[in-house]
């Protein structure tokens, strides 16, 4: 596969050494002096030197080919959204992959379809989420362009819902439990599931609809 | 009629001064406190200390009913994202953008965003100019 990495920082060096190793054909622009002449002594004529934001520069790198992928990994994200405008739009690239820099940016991704995104605070933060349970719901996974999403609830001693099956659960509209998690073993949720304290239950729902699985799941 | 101005250098300034000159009501967004001074000391209108991409800022500016909104920060970029979320997220009738890279104006302008580019209107002018020397020194020489 040919793939083209805008920006060459810690992000885009390692991808294009992870990349180069698994044998796939790299093109890694950089526009800073210093850092294009370290990565141009590892990754020699791989490295083109410019900005990514500027077509001409674009063009030498290759993307009229087009590339398979390309991944917009600079740390500004203004540059990584136009990078991805261009590359869809202009250049008709496949697949895009860009970084987020800023959490606060996320919704100007998403609005100008600039996915799938990468966002190591938002990681961390998910990570830390699921690290140090509160009692609540815990967000896994994100399916942005279907608008739904994947939780992970625990189910305490005082849940409305303890010892119910699940079929006796008022789920709200735009909910669905996934699977219960108990002792290390998880199991798909069926009708005649019994819910037990310190089950952990994997859920799917529509943006919005947490307050109502809280409700049913959580507390009275 | 009212108009927010992002960016407050050279350009973004006098804009604002033009437009509040024509009766409009304009506020003018800066990440720069010191921006302010750009627009002379006695600069009527609401001046905000924020960044352009921070949609919190943008409502507070008023670019909800704002009927135009000219952006012209020193980044392109910066520049093409802001116009494009005051066009597709806050409908913004008219949008002005400037993009100083011929190639990023006239690719986004195809795209549908009004895109003001003062390097190619500068090539123009600068070759117009020259053209018409060229012209007048010839006719010098013919009479």
């Amino acid at each position: 596969m040919y793939v083209l990495i805008a920006g060459g920082g810690k992000v885009g060096a390692n991808v294009t050494r992870s990349l180069l190793r698994q044998n796939h054909e790299v093109t890694i622009i950089e526009q800073r002096p210093d850092r294009f002449r370290v990565l141009e002594e590892e990754f020699d004529y791989r490295v083109q030197r410019g900005d990514a934001t500027e077509l001409h520069v674009l063009e030498k790198a290759g993307i009229g080919r087009p590339p398979d992928l390309l991944l917009a990994v600079t740390g500004d994200d203004e540059d990584n959204i136009v990078i991805c405008e261009i590359a869809q739009k202009r250049y008709f690239v496949p697949k895009v992959i860009a970084r987020v820099n800023d959490p606060r940016n996320q919704t100007h991704f998403d609005m100008l379809g600039v996915a799938p995104t990468v966002c190591a605070t938002s990681s961390i933060m998910a990570l830390i989420e699921h690290e140090v349970p509160e009692s609540d719901i815990i967000r896994l996974l994100q399916l942005r362009e279907d608008e739904l999403e994947i939780v992970e609830v625990p189910i305490g001693n005082d849940s409305p819902s303890l010892g119910k099956r699940v079929e006796q659960l008022k789920m709200p509209d735009g909910t669905r439990l996934i699977s219960v998690a108990r002792e290390g073993r998880s199991e798909i949720a069926t009708a005649s599931t019994k819910l037990e304290p310190g089950d952990r239950v994997l859920a799917i729902l529509q943006p919005g609809c947490e307050d109502e699985l809280r409700r049913v799941l959580l507390k009275h | 009629m009212k108009a927010i101005i992002i960016g407050c250098g050279r350009t973004g300034s006098s804009v604002a001064h033009h437009l509040h000159d024509a009766g409009w009501e304009v506020v003018v967004v800066d990440e720069d406190e010191e921006a302010l001074s750009n627009l002379g000391t006695r600069w009527p209108g609401r001046f905000i200390v924020g960044h352009g991409l921070d949609i919190d800022v943008l409502v507070e500016s008023g670019i909800e009913s704002a009927e135009a909104v000219v952006v012209s920060t020193d980044g392109d970029n910066t520049n093409i994202v802001i116009g494009l979320i005051a066009q597709r997220r806050f409908h913004v009738e008219r949008v002005v953008v400037r993009v100083l890279d011929p190639a990023r104006a006239a690719f986004f302008a195809e795209r549908g965003l009004h895109t003001v580019c003062p390097t190619s209107i500068a090539i123009g002018a600068l070759t117009e100019a020259a053209l018409v020397s060229e012209m007048v020194s010839t006719e010098g020489a013919s009479i």
